[in-house]
């Protein structure tokens, strides 16, 4: 009788996480329908806000006078919450459907569970965000140049992952869809109440007071900063310390009820 | 005549508990246009200060009218949705087997977005008085509004009924979400027209929603203006009939093909 090799842990986790995301991604393929929303939502509020919005640049101390510029990373983050947050509404599905119960009794880590929802999200993200961006490069927004392209994207992809952890818990915590409104709201919240819609000097005091903690700030800063001109390293860590503190709570919680829900 | 008002009333309170026992309905009418209300009165109150901008006594006054225009769009858009739900689950053809005349179905759905549509318009109003923003023409002025936004609701709700009755899906009334967006932002609702960016700018000039939002947004910033009024007015009732044909027709298409 032959004795079956013991795969190792790391790699069954890895084969673990790349089933989620083929998962994920065959749901794209064979319901290409459901991510339309996903992708026109973004898109529409980028076309909307800069066609209604654009005169905001000719407000005193306005530091651009491209509106499209300032607005395309608003709407590629904006992308990213909304798929991050539909990836918490297909777990709910899935919790309804007793696909998770399944997943519960396997012998994969929690975390690893976790992680192909959240690496999927990731990736799903980079679809509204290239057409979003492509539509604005169409438009006349600047080009953000290489470096300012990556960590646009590399902000895209980490705020998709930090709405499907915020997603998931809420899924997790109410195993219904019926959380679906708190997790759109909740990343339209986090998103919108930044510096979105016009520089910190010029939202209204009361908005300014929460842009300034709202650490999603530095996020949108980050994305920003290609297309409004040079990368700097400075602008930059403080949002890649952001998304790592917000991932890292926001999945230490989806993990919590994770572990609650399979007691 | 007084069955057929009690089966639209029971229809209609019928669909006001259903919106209200679910979170995904209610959320798009009274959330995310408050949301969003917040958001664009703290992110782009600036705006005031442009030159041509209508004298107002802040962008929260300005903003009410928009905000009550989405709420009452998403709040007609629910209503399809809830009652493609009801055609896929077989409700409304139990109805249909009832002996109650065909339009009452349709009308008690609509009595439902009317009255979410009501509710809508005092939200937002009492938001508006609660955070300082003044109702310029006093009562008689949110009174205008209060009707005005009621009208429209139920004008609105009319056209997702129609969708409702000949898709039957509540997938492709919900997929209609994105063609509000495009319609409110292609109306005044959020912005004086003649700030607006082109092509928006010139397509806000000529769609109904902006004479709507306009004899909503009048009676709030200004005193109440008989041209603005009769605009609306004539908007809404354009609406109406829209939503009365392509309503008949669905419903037509729905008995004969089942």
């Amino acid at each position: 009788m032959e004795a079956t090799a013991a795969v190792p842990q790391w790699r069954a986790n890895l084969a673990t996480i790349a089933a989620l995301m083929a998962r994920a991604k065959n749901e794209l393929l064979r319901v290409p329908g459901a991510a339309i929303p996903g992708v026109l939502a973004p898109t529409i509020f980028f076309l909307g806000i800069n066609g209604v919005f654009g005169a905001l640049t000719q407000l005193r101390g306005f530091d651009t006078g491209a509106y499209e510029s300032f607005v395309v990373p608003v709407s590629m983050l904006q992308g990213a919450g909304f798929t991050g947050a539909a990836a918490g509404v297909n777990l709910a599905r899935d919790m309804e459907q007793g696909w998770v119960d399944r997943l519960l009794v396997s012998p994969a880590p929690r975390w690893v569970l976790l992680a192909g929802t959240v690496l999927a999200a990731s990736a799903r993200a980079l679809i509204p965000a290239t057409f979003v961006l492509a539509i604005a490069l169409l438009l006349g927004a600047s080009w953000p140049g290489i470096g300012g392209l990556l960590i646009a994207y590399l902000m895209v992809a980490a705020m998709a992952a930090t709405a499907a952890c915020w997603g998931s818990a809420l899924a997790l915590r109410f195993k219904s869809q019926s959380a679906a409104p708190l997790m759109q709201a909740g990343m339209m919240a986090a998103i919108f109440t930044t510096t979105a819609y016009a520089p910190l000097a010029l939202l209204q005091p009361w908005m300014r007071s929460v842009a300034e903690v709202n650490p999603v700030t530095q996020v949108m800063d980050a994305a920003r900063q290609g297309f409004l001109g040079a990368v700097t390293w400075a602008e930059t860590w403080p949002a890649i310390a952001v998304l790592l503190g917000l991932i890292a709570i926001l999945g230490a919680w989806a993990l919590r009820e994770m572990r609650r829900t399979a007691a | 005549m007084a069955t057929n008002l009690r089966v639209i009333r029971a229809l209609g309170m019928r669909s006001i508990r259903q919106t209200f026992r679910r979170p995904q309905l209610m959320a798009p009418i009274l959330v995310f246009p408050t949301l969003l209300l917040a958001v664009q009165t703290g992110g782009a109150g600036g705006a005031v200060n442009l030159p041509g901008f209508p004298p107002v006594q802040g962008f929260l006054q300005f903003m009410l009218a928009g905000a009550m225009m989405q709420s009452l769009m998403l709040a007609g858009n629910s209503g399809g949705i809830a009652f493609a739900v009801d055609i896929e689950m077989g409700f409304t053809d139990r109805l249909f087997a009832a002996p109650v005349p065909r339009y009452t179905i349709v009308l008690g759905r609509l009595a439902g977005v009317a009255a979410l549509g009501f509710l809508s318009a005092l939200w937002f109003l009492a938001i508006g008085l609660a955070f300082g923003a003044e109702i310029h023409s006093g009562v008689a002025g949110a009174l205008i509004a209060v009707f005005l936004v009621t009208a429209t609701a139920t004008a609105v709700g009319g056209i997702g009924a129609a969708i409702a009755l000949r898709t039957g899906s509540a997938s492709v009334v919900q997929g209609l979400f994105p063609l509000v967006l495009v319609v409110l932002f292609l109306s005044s609702a959020f912005f004086p027209v003649d700030l607006m960016i082109q092509p928006a700018r010139a397509i806000a000039e000529y769609n109904p929603f902006s004479f709507i939002v306009e004899g909503v947004r009048t009676p709030i910033i200004a005193d109440v203006d008989a041209t603005d009024l009769l605009e609306a007015l004539l908007a809404i009732a354009g609406i109406v009939v829209l939503g009365l044909v392509l309503s008949a027709r669905a419903l037509r298409h729905r008995l004969r093909t089942g």
